[in-house]
C-alpha cells in the first residue's frame, strides 16, 4: 500500500513509517522539521501542511492510506501560528483525502482530549465530550481537531476515518510529551495531589497504529496501555526525585532551575488522573500491549540515564 | 509479621509489581490506614460486629447502611470491620463525597485507599469488577443528622437499587449504632464548614466535634437480591428501597434498647 505519513518525524511517527516499509508498503513523510537519517526508502519532505506543495503530494502519489501525526505545541509556535498548523492543517488533511481518493485516514489524537478535572470519571469512554477546555491553549487545538476529524465520519463515509485517542508514550526515544517532562534530574509535581499517569511503550504505540492500518476500523478509540500509575512511582521508578511544589509555586518555577517548561493550564494535568478504557479498540483490532508499567519504565530508565550522578546539585561550567 | 501485614498479603485486589492496583489503590497506603485505624476500631471506640458472616468473601456485593456520627467515623469503622473480621480481608470501597477530590492530600490519600469520587460510572464498574462497595444512601443528609435524631433514617436515595440490579449485586443491609452518641452534635455550622472547604462542621455541647469513647455497634443483616434490570419505573424502585429501609430500621430498633441508657 502506498502510506503517507504527516508529522513522520515524531518518535512514534518514525517507528511506525519504519515498521510499514519494512513490512513492504511504500512509505513517504512529511515533516516541517525533516528527518536526519531516514533510511533512503522512505523520502521525506520537508514542507508545511497547509501549504500548495503538500497537497500536490497527495495529487501525484495518490496514498491509500494517510496517517496524520503531525501538530505543534505552544511552546514551540504561539497563537495565530499554533492554531492554524493545528486545526488548519487537520482541515487540509481531510480535504486532500477526499479530493484525492484517499481509503483511510487516521488521525493521531491524545488521550488528553478528556481534560483533567476532579471528579470526572477514571477510565474515559470515547462518547464522553472533553472537559476543563478553557485552561489550556494545547488542548484546545487538539480538542478541536480531534472533534472536526471525528466529523468526517458522517460527512464523508466513503473515506474510512480512524481517530484514535492514544495515552501517553514513553521509551527509549525519551522524546513526547512525557518523556520532555521527565528530562530533568527533578520532576516538579502538585504537593498533595499524586495522580494516575497512564503511558504506553514507544513499539506498542506503534504497534497500536499498525493494526490501525491493517484492520482499518472507522470511529474514535481510546488507545490505552498497561493499567495507570500514580505520577510519584512514575517519577522514580523512571530514575528521577520528585519535587512536589504547592501549586502557586509551580506556575513561577517552571521553566527555570532545570525545571521542565510546562504549557499554560498544564498544573490540572498533574492534580487529576486522565485514564481512558481502551476496551473497545482492543475489541476492534486484537491489540495488546506487549510493555507493562514496569518494563517501560525501565526501558525508559535504561535508555535515558541522567548525566551525572550530583550534576544536579553543582553548577556546569560548559 | 503482625496482623495486619499478613491480612495485607491476603488481598485479593489486582495489585501490580509496584504494589497499586489499576484504580490507584495502594498496598502500602492501605497498611498505613488499618493501622491507623486500628487503634479506634479496637480500643477507642470498641467496636462490636455482628453478622459478618453476611459480607461474602469474593464477588460482589454492596453494603448499605445508616449514616451515625457528624463526620466519616461510621464509614471507617466498617472499612476496619471489612479487613480485621472475615475469614478473608476486604477493602471495602465507599464512594467518598464530591468535594474531597479537590482538597491536596486528602483526595490522594482518599484515592489510594480505594475510597473514589462518588460517581455513578465507578460504582458500576467496580462493581463490574467483583469489588465490594459500601453506600450510605441517606448521603450528607444522613451524616447531619443531630444527637436527638440519632436513631432516625432520613430519605434514602435510590441511584444504589438501579445499580444492584443493573449489575446483579447482592444488597448486605447494615445498621450501625453510637456514632451519634459518640460525636453529639448539636448545630452544624455552615459557616466554618465553607471556611474549611468541606459543606458543614458538626459542634457538640464541648464545642470541637472530637469523638467521645462510645461503643460503637455494627450488624450486618442477610444479603437481600430484587429482580429486575435497573430500568423499572421509579415507584418499583423506591418500593425495593423502602424494603432495604425497613430492615435497617429493624436491625437499628431492635438494638437500640439493648444499648446503655446514654448511648
Amino acid at each position: 500500500m502506498r502510506v503517507l505519513v504527516l508529522g513522520i518525524s515524531g518518535a512514534v511517527a518514525r517507528r511506525v513509517a519504519l515498521r510499514l516499509w519494512r513490512d513492504g508498503h511504500q512509505v513517504e513523510g512529511v515533516d516541517a522539521r525533516g528527518w536526519p537519517g531516514a533510511p533512503p526508502g522512505i523520502p521525506v519532505h520537508r514542507l508545511d501542511l497547509v501549504k500548495r506543495a503538500t497537497e500536490d503530494l497527495f495529487r501525484t502519489r495518490r496514498p491509500e492510506v494517510v496517517i496524520h501525526q503531525a501538530s505543534v505545541a505552544s511552546q514551540t509556535a504561539s497563537g495565530e501560528q499554533r492554531h492554524r498548523l493545528n486545526l488548519g492543517g487537520t482541515q487540509a488533511v481531510f480535504e486532500h483525502c477526499v479530493a484525492h481518493g484517499v481509503k483511510h485516514c487516521l488521525f493521531v489524537g491524545r488521550h488528553t482530549f478528556y481534560g483533567a478535572a476532579p471528579n470526572a470519571p477514571l477510565f474515559h469512554r470515547e462518547s464522553e465530550p472533553p472537559k476543563e477546555l478553557s485552561r489550556n491553549a494545547d488542548l484546545v487545538d487538539l480538542v478541536a481537531a480531534d472533534l472536526y476529524a471525528g466529523t468526517q465520519l458522517w460527512r464523508f463515509p466513503e473515506l474510512v476515518t480512524t481517530v484514535l485517542r492514544v495515552c501517553y508514550t514513553l521509551g527509549p526515544s525519551g522524546r513526547g510529551t512525557l518523556g520532555s517532562f521527565l528530562r530533568g534530574p527533578r520532576v516538579p509535581t502538585v504537593l498533595g495531589h499524586d495522580p494516575l499517569f497512564q503511558f504506553l511503550h514507544e513499539d506498542d504505540a506503534t504497534e497500536a497504529i499498525v493494526r490501525t492500518v491493517e484492520k482499518r476500523p472507522r470511529g474514535v478509540f481510546n488507545v490505552a496501555g498497561p493499567q495507570p500509575v500514580p505520577l510519584s512511582i512514575l517519577i522514580r521508578r523512571a530514575g528521577r526525585h520528585t519535587l512536589p511544589l504547592p501549586a502557586a509555586m509551580l506556575g513561577r518555577l517552571q521553566g527555570r532551575l532545570g525545571l521542565p517548561a510546562l504549557p499554560p493550564g498544564a498544573a490540572n494535568h498533574l492534580m487529576y488522573p486522565i485514564v481512558v478504557d481502551g476496551a473497545a479498540f482492543v475489541r476492534e483490532t486484537g491489540f495488546q500491549h506487549a510493555y507493562d508499567e514496569v518494563m517501560t519504565l525501565e526501558d525508559f530508565r535504561r535508555s535515558q540515564p541522567l548525566i551525572a550522578r550530583g550534576s544536579a546539585w553543582l553548577p556546569s561550567w560548559r | 509479621m503482625d496482623e495486619i501485614t499478613a491480612r495485607l498479603a491476603q488481598l485479593e485486589l489486582p495489585f501490580d509489581a509496584f504494589g497499586v492496583d489499576p484504580w490507584g489503590v495502594s498496598r502500602r497506603h492501605l497498611g498505613v490506614f488499618y493501622r491507623s485505624l486500628e487503634p479506634f476500631y479496637r480500643t477507642y471506640f470498641r467496636v462490636r460486629v455482628e453478622g459478618i458472616g453476611n459480607v461474602p468473601l469474593r464477588g460482589r456485593a454492596m453494603l448499605v447502611g445508616n449514616h451515625s456520627g457528624g463526620y466519616a467515623i461510621d464509614g471507617a469503622m466498617t472499612i476496619a470491620s471489612a479487613f480485621f473480621e472475615p475469614a478473608i480481608p476486604r477493602v471495602a470501597q465507599g464512594m467518598a463525597d464530591r468535594f474531597i477530590s479537590r482538597l491536596p492530600f486528602a483526595s490522594t490519600w482518599a484515592a489510594r485507599c480505594g475510597q473514589l469520587p462518588g460517581l455513578p460510572e465507578h460504582a458500576e464498574r467496580l462493581l463490574r469488577e467483583d469489588r465490594l462497595l459500601m453506600v450510605f444512601p441517606e448521603g450528607v443528609r444522613g451524616t447531619a443528622k443531630l444527637y436527638p435524631e440519632r436513631y432516625s433514617l432520613v430519605e434514602f436515595g435510590t441511584g444504589f437499587m438501579r445499580l444492584a440490579l443493573q449489575t446483579g449485586t447482592p444488597i448486605i443491609p447494615f445498621g450501625f449504632l453510637g456514632g451519634g452518641a459518640a460525636i453529639p452534635s448539636v448545630v452544624n455550622s455552615a459557616w466554618l464548614g465553607r471556611m474549611l472547604g468541606v459543606p458543614y462542621v458538626p459542634l457538640t455541647p464541648y464545642g470541637l466535634p472530637l469523638p467521645l469513647p462510645v461503643q460503637l455497634e455494627l450488624h450486618y443483616g442477610e444479603p437481600m437480591t430484587f429482580e429486575g434490570d435497573g430500568d423499572e419505573e421509579d415507584a418499583v424502585i423506591r418500593g425495593h428501597v423502602e424494603q432495604v429501609k425497613a430492615r435497617i430500621a429493624s436491625i437499628i430498633e431492635a438494638r437500640r434498647h439493648e444499648r446503655w441508657a446514654v448511648g
